[in-house]
């Protein structure tokens, strides 16, 4: 029984989610959070293998993002719709519904490959040598797409919703919603297989000893290597789902911001701890949406009290000193985290009777 | 063919010498001390035969296959294993996964196998359990499975990172130090335990040790270096007497 | 050709200057601290919005002083008030947070996240509009042939020379330079010899600091447009300077910050200008891997 209950829980939330979806019982704009979410999860779940459970400090998940983004994109846009650039649809559009999830693995692989050259050099380096690195290569990376004119440079590529639609037209559900889902899930469940391992709890080792590791035989390079790539594939289907959620993409979504972003949920929610990694990307993404109605009604009524002068208006800008500033003041208090490297089951050991997530 | 043969040895760092044309063999599985005073390059003896450091000359070889400049994972998963100076253990996790990380050399499935959880996955990692639990059970560890090495006494650490050493099913153990900071009753039980290991695990013991009360009563055969040089090799008897190893531990009483 | 190759190693002598002062202040925090300061680029945006509410105080308001006594006032007042601005941020922000042991990292986070306050709340409190600096003192073009070259540029690049050589001094020929230079070394010998390493952590936020505020006048009196996010990706760019000279070490970080100007000069001459970014990085980056720890950085070996 054990055993199925997470697996349970979650096959209950999302097809509610998507049959009242589907009967338009939430509207497009919850969707989209929740979607969001569980993009948000990937992200972070998946930057915490290298930040949380490896212990490097890398900065530039947004790169590995952005390139899956990219990918999966093309591949969509180019086989199921009929574009400007590439012309008319490879493939009948019907397909698209099978071979979505082929695109966005195979942007998931061309993420991992990508994250290969951020691999190598972290063989030699660590630390702030290896911040560089990353960051450096998100730059290259965002740079690289904005210098491709072909792909809309700046301006970003669109044409995802065309996609969306030829799904739609086969079977009129939504579909992103329930590919959210199912990704969201695999990867979570993924990752957990994988440091649950004697292989994955190689990284670990790596974060506490790395000569200790090194001498117990451990293969370093190899489980960066595996490590990187891992992240970053994971990564690239976050930003594959990303895309199709948006329907549109430009280069600067995927800046130094959204890897802060990617941070900022990392240890918000404790290095090395996949739920809190969870609790950390739902947290993240609630209170971005709920500030958006607070800023204004807070503006409304300092004005009406009267706090403030006229002229000034509370802006929306407010978001981003709001977050950082509830995450310094958490980092005063609670500097490892909501989780630290615990486990759900770790801080309220009666639900170890209820369910076994391995 | 003998388990390991050095021969002429030499390691500079920068323009320092740290170790300089070092020989020895261990024919089967003897019990040998590395003994010096501070700084004469004896952990770096180590560190190179462990594969952290690339001698600048002079040829390792294990079991027939030359090992200078190999990486330290595939040194170890040939039989070498090694304990350090100060202990490196993994201290935010169990003692159980400190022993299950080890068998890394050995781990049977793949990257595929763990993510299907497969028959080989499932098998492997029953086996490699049981074989941690075996040794916890042989070194008398098994009660501490689930406690973090950073909670427990600096004498169980010792021991535990012996234990974790072995692991690995090593024909060579390496122990840098291993009484370093243990009280007179813990020593005691250092050498009963090291005794114990050379006889039950039948391999091959090259320690590094100051305490002189340790090495005398363990090792049949001892080597002395300073400043990188050998000055000495003998049986006990013959090193507590060599006139050269006074000298260096000592000092000229010429003034 | 020669005489634009001249001009282009002008032009990126002057944004060197700008990298430089930046990176000098990264590298002196990590000396000391092992703490990538992410805020500090916003500390010279923060320096730059100083400079230009004093300029305006003292040459738009009732004081109306000439534009050369300003400059005069501007510069060392500038410098104290980024330099307090520094120094508080330590306060409130990183110093409790070392005060508990917390990982280095989320210090790191911290940093970041002050950064993010500086950006944005400046720009919901002063709006979006942008200021445009006054200028102080009048542009006098020097032409050399085809070569030409303002006063303020040629100052710009005086000053960040002028400033690394006061630095160098400071950090080899007095006691408090020889204590952080200590204190990277080994941070638990440092208060054992009876130094307090508070003192030095607070001098390295004021001359980091302080710097910051002098490039962020340089600048504004350079390119006199302010912005909320000036200082995001000058400070990045700075930051990777710093490293790639190798971050702790002052020469490094001066080496690398004209470097990185050069790079982007050059890069720019020879390329579209959006192919800057790509093309200085995967250089920076390059450089990285064949020597992991910068130009004058030094390896640091574990003990086995």
């Amino acid at each position: 029984m054990k055993k199925f209950s997470v697996p349970a829980l979650f096959i209950f939330i999302a097809v509610g989610t998507v049959v009242a979806a589907h009967f338009e019982m939430i509207d497009l704009y919850v969707q989209t959070i929740i979607m969001f979410i569980g993009v948000n999860i990937i992200l972070s779940s998946s930057f915490n293998i290298i930040n949380g459970y490896m212990g490097e400090f890398a900065c530039g998940h947004a790169g590995f993002m952005a390139v899956g983004a990219y990918v999966t994109s093309i591949l969509n846009v180019m086989f199921f719709t009929s574009n400007k650039t590439f012309g008319d649809p490879i493939l009948s559009p019907e397909l698209a519904l099978w071979f979505f999830p082929v695109t966005m693995i195979i942007g998931g692989i061309a993420a991992a490959i990508t994250g290969v050259l951020v691999a190598i050099p972290s063989f030699k380096t660590r630390d702030d040598y290896l911040a560089i690195i990353t960051l450096a290569a998100n730059f290259i990376i965002v740079s690289l797409f904005i210098n491709m004119d072909t792909l809309g440079g700046p301006r970003g590529f669109m044409g995802m919703k065309q996609v969306l639609f030829a799904m739609e037209d086969v079977v009129f559900i939504p579909w992103m919603l329930i590919w959210t889902f199912t990704f969201t899930y695999l990867v979570v469940f993924l990752i957990r297989r994988f440091v649950s391992s004697t292989y994955g709890k190689g990284i670990i080792a790596i974060h506490q000893d790395e000569i200790a590791a090194e001498i117990m035989s451990v293969n370093t390079d190899k489980m960066k290597l595996v490590a990187f790539m891992f992240s970053s594939g994971l990564a690239g289907i976050a930003g594959g789902l990303f895309a199709h959620i948006l329907g549109y993409i430009n280069p600067n979504s995927f800046n130094i911001l959204k890897s802060t972003e990617c941070l900022v949920m990392v240890y918000l929610g404790g290095m090395g701890s996949l739920s809190g990694s969870i609790i950390a990307a739902i947290l993240f993404t609630l209170l971005i949406e709920m500030l958006r109605f607070i800023i204004p009604a807070a503006d409304t009524l300092l004005h009406f009290i009267p706090l403030i002068p006229d002229t000034f208006h509370l802006s929306q800008v407010l978001k981003w000193v709001i977050i950082p500033f509830i995450l310094v003041i958490l980092m005063q208090f609670r500097p490892e985290g909501i989780m630290g490297n615990r486990e759900l089951s770790d801080f309220f050991p009666k639900l170890k009777k209820y369910y076994e997530f391995k | 063919m003998s388990l390991l043969k050095i021969n002429g040895l030499t390691h500079q760092f920068g323009g320092l010498t740290a170790v300089s044309d070092f020989s020895t063999e261990f024919h089967g599985n003897e019990l040998m001390g590395l003994i010096g005073p501070n700084g004469a390059g004896k952990t770096t003896v180590f560190n190179i035969i462990s594969g952290f450091y690339k001698p600048t000359e002079g040829k390792i070889m294990f079991k027939g296959h030359s090992i200078s400049g190999m990486k330290p994972h595939s040194v170890t998963s040939l039989g070498v294993a090694r304990t350090f100076q100060n202990i490196r253990l993994w201290h935010d996790m169990s003692l159980l996964d400190n022993i299950l990380i080890s068998q890394h050399y050995n781990l049977g499935y793949n990257l595929f196998d763990l993510f299907v959880r497969n028959r080989r996955y499932m098998d492997n990692e029953k086996r490699m359990k049981s074989i941690a639990i075996k040794l916890l059970e042989q070194l008398d560890l098994v009660q501490f499975i689930d406690e973090q090495p950073k909670n427990l006494p600096y004498g169980i650490q010792r021991k535990i990172e012996i234990a974790r050493a072995l692991s690995v099913k090593p024909s060579l153990l390496l122990l840098d130090e291993p009484a370093a900071g243990l009280n007179s009753s813990d020593v005691q039980e250092l050498i009963k335990l090291i005794r114990w290991i050379h006889k039950e695990f039948d391999i091959a013991i090259w320690m590094i040790e100051h305490q002189m009360a340790v090495v005398m009563s363990l090792c049949s055969w001892i080597q002395v270096i300073d400043f990188g040089k050998t000055i000495a090799q003998g049986t006990p008897e013959e090193i507590q007497n060599n006139p050269a190893v006074i000298k260096a531990y000592l000092g000229d009483d010429k003034i | 050709m020669f005489d634009s190759i001249i001009q282009n190693i002008f032009n990126a002598l002057q944004w060197g200057s700008f990298y430089s002062l930046i990176a000098l202040g990264y590298t002196l925090v990590y000396g000391v601290l092992r703490l990538i300061n992410f805020a500090h680029g916003d500390i010279f945006m923060v320096g730059a919005y100083i400079a230009y509410f004093i300029a305006i105080f003292f040459f738009k308001g009732s004081p109306a002083l000439s534009g050369t006594t300003t400059l005069a006032l501007v510069i060392p007042l500038t410098m104290i008030l980024t330099a307090v601005f520094g120094v508080t941020l330590e306060r409130i922000a990183y110093r409790p947070l070392r005060r508990k042991g917390a990982n280095r990292l989320y210090v790191v986070i911290t940093a970041l996240m002050c950064g993010l306050i500086l950006e944005n709340g400046n720009l919901a409190f002063l709006g979006a509009s942008r200021k445009s600096f006054p200028e102080l003192i009048d542009k006098v073009v020097y032409n050399f042939g085809m070569i030409s070259m303002t006063n303020l540029k040629i100052g710009v690049i005086l000053s960040s020379i002028i400033v690394y050589f006061i630095l160098n001094t400071i950090i080899s020929k007095t006691k408090i330079g020889m204590a952080m230079r200590g204190i990277s070394y080994d941070k638990f010998a440092i208060p054992l010899m009876g130094i307090p390493i508070d003192t030095i952590i607070v001098v390295t936020f004021i001359l980091g600091s302080s710097l910051a505020g002098l490039a962020g006048i340089l600048f504004a009196m350079s390119y006199p447009i302010l912005d909320p996010f000036m200082g995001a990706i000058i400070g990045w760019k700075a930051f990777i300077a710093a490293v790639v000279g190798g971050i702790g070490d002052i020469k490094g970080a001066f080496v690398g910050g004209f470097l990185l100007g050069i790079v982007e000069i050059l890069v720019v001459a020879v390329f579209p200008s959006t192919f800057r970014d790509l093309i200085a990085f995967s250089i920076l980056l390059m450089i990285l891997v064949i020597k992991p720890t910068g130009l004058f950085g030094v390896a640091k070996s574990t003990k086995i």
